[in-house]
């Protein structure tokens, strides 16, 4: 075995497997591999003879990647995972992540533990793309909301713009309750009104 | 008043009943605990989080104690099963084309176990001489009851496993769908995934786990020694909570309720007449045939919930026998340690729940509902035979195993 050591990435993901694969190319590594159907695995396993496989935890197909690994012999038995049986911090860093890997038994430690780094930092950008993405959007719709229940008490109450808006924050504030949640219920409240 | 929170792990599968009626009908309040559930995707995920802390408990498959002690896992962190979460609940279901070939085999239907694998061996007696593809089997994962007790039956029918067909993994959920795809032939999985083959119009039921093995053990409430002996209250307040959820699930007059709850998108998002399949035993085989299986999901009934070390053994000789584990003294003690009858019953000691006293019973010696010795009130155990008459007795792990050995080379 030279230098390099063989990754394979499995993730039914797309856009996260490029995001790590992208990340370990950048960490040096050259000989990553990408699958992102379980059944190509079995398949392909022998040519690439990993040296690492990272999957993530989401993935109902860990059992059954285990499996092939046990058959294949390419990863033998015991399977040693998280970089290290006796590095319980990795391990929880690593699951935390939502990353789960499998490494040949007799690598050293200290060149998995970047690569593993390397994944874990990844999965981690990935999830907060994810929650940036998702709060970008929640708070889309909630603006979209406002302006709707603005735009019924300007029509049914001859409100300005800004005179609706104060209306709802202020009753939001009395009631505790967001702003979006006051809009809501008016716009529900509206459409039973036939508003 | 504070609750004391316990993280329990599950996959989605109809005998997870009992944790999530344990929680949802106040049993774990009433010990004072709050069961945090979490949904799992694999049983690799469940075995790791239990293994690293993050669940305190978890619905595991029966084997998978067994396996942590025997250095089969990735992490060596020792594991028992204070308690069984039932009996019964899989089957096995077959492609229906393989099925049209079974009838031309003297299938009639039902689920007799002997009179499937006759015609099933028919098949692939046919098949071998028609230089057909050897059929592919799914199971959920390579120790799991589901795993041996089809081997078993196999075996059993002349039919030898991994020369005569192949077992491959696919997850519970993903059976029907790699059916239908004809990426497998059959498959052997517990409720409600035969029942949505059935339901699918992909597939047949052609036999249940109660015909192969009646009163077999499935699932079990795995946890960590370490956890198990640190917080020795909290682990009895978990085991008397999910006893006496076991009994309400049990009871035919709650079925519909709880399959209600088990449909929910966030448990197992199945419909809830599919659910109801199994927990009534009137099973739909397909082809609109309905069969009333007695016995096919005991949660609670005929000491359902006591941890066997009669199980714990006889798995163990199935890891043995398929190649998983070495066969020592020393592995037949961490395999019976897996079990902690003794847990069981100090847990439930006062609690008027009938007890077996005893930790390991002769497997396939009752051939109908039989009184046994117990604490706590009267017990009847349900009949435990092997479909091909054998028994297996855990005194004599090593002439059971020889005998399986043997039955290989036929």
């Amino acid at each position: 075995m030279s230098g390099q050591l063989s990754i394979l990435v499995v993730d039914e993901n797309r856009i996260r497997a490029s995001i790590i694969e992208d990340g370990l190319r950048e960490a040096g590594h050259e000989n990553v591999h990408v699958i992102v159907g379980i059944n190509e695995v079995a398949a392909q396993i022998g040519q690439i003879a990993p040296d690492v496989v990272i999957i993530d935890l989401e993935n109902p197909n860990r059992d059954v990647l285990e499996h092939f690994f046990t058959l294949s012999r390419v990863l033998q038995r015991p399977i040693a995972m998280f970089v290290d049986r006796a590095d319980p911090g990795s391990i929880e860093a690593a699951v935390d992540a939502g990353v789960s890997a499998y490494v040949v038994d007799g690598l050293k430690k200290e060149r998995i533990k970047p690569i593993l780094d390397t994944a874990i930092s990844r999965f981690r950008a990935f999830s907060r793309l994810r929650n940036e993405l998702a709060s970008a959007k929640s708070e889309l719709e909630d603006r979209k909301t406002i302006e709707k229940a603005k735009s019924i008490l300007m029509r049914t109450r001859g409100m300005s713009e800004d005179e609706a808006y104060t209306l709802l924050r202020k009753t939001a504030m009395n009631q505790n309750r967001k702003i979006v949640e006051i809009a809501q219920s008016l716009i529900t409240a509206a459409g039973l009104l036939g508003g | 008043m504070g609750l004391t929170q316990i993280t329990v792990g599950y996959v989605a599968l109809l005998d997870a009943a009992v944790l999530i009626a344990a929680e949802e009908q106040g049993f774990a309040a009433a010990e004072g605990l709050e069961l945090n559930l979490v949904r799992e995707t694999s049983w690799a995920n469940i075995r790791d989080r239990v293994a690293i802390g993050h669940f305190d408990a978890a619905h595991m498959l029966a084997p998978m104690p067994l396996s942590a002690n025997l250095g089969l896992t990735p992490l060596d962190v020792a594991m028992i099963a204070p308690m069984a979460l039932g009996l019964g609940g899989n089957a096995v279901t077959v492609s229906s084309a393989v099925w049209a070939e079974m009838r031309e085999h003297g299938a009639t239907g039902g689920v007799d176990a002997r009179a499937a694998g006759i015609a099933l061996a028919g098949v692939i007696a046919e098949r071998k001489r028609n230089d057909a593809p050897r059929l592919k089997f799914g199971v959920v994962h390579p120790e799991s009851g589901h795993n041996y007790e089809l081997r078993y039956w196999l075996a059993a029918s002349g039919i030898v496993p991994d020369r005569d067909v192949e077992i491959i993994i696919v997850p519970p959920s993903y059976q029907p769908d790699a059916l239908a795809a004809g990426r497998i032939d059959g498959y052997c999985v517990g409720e409600p995934y035969n029942s949505v083959g059935v339901a699918r119009g992909v597939g047949r039921i052609i036999t249940t786990k109660s015909s192969i093995w009646r009163s077999s053990p499935e699932k079990v409430l795995g946890t960590r020694v370490e956890w198990a002996n640190r917080y020795p209250e909290r682990l009895g307040a978990l085991i008397r909570a999910v006893t006496r959820a076991a009994r309400w699930c049990g009871d035919p007059a709650n079925h519909g309720a709880l399959a209600r709850q088990l449909s929910s998108a966030n448990r197992l998002g199945v419909a809830e007449p599919l659910l109801m399949r199994a927990l009534t035993g009137e099973l739909l085989l397909g082809d609109g045939d309905v069969l009333n299986v007695t016995d096919f999901f005991v949660p609670f009934n005929h000491a359902a919930n006591f941890p066997w070390q009669s199980h714990a053994l006889w798995f163990y000789a199935q890891m043995v026998r398929w190649g998983q584990a070495r066969h020592s003294a020393g592995n037949v003690e961490k395999a019976r340690q897996a079990y902690r009858p003794d847990l069981y019953r100090a847990a439930l000691k006062g609690m008027g729940v009938a007890v077996p006293a005893a930790n390991a019973k002769i497997e396939g010696a009752l051939t109908e509902p039989t009184a046994v010795g117990a604490s706590g009130g009267r017990l009847t155990l349900g009949p435990d035979g092997f479909f091909d008459g054998t028994q297996f007795d855990p005194d004599n792990v090593e002439a059971y195993i020889a005998a399986q050995k043997s039955m290989h080379h036929i």
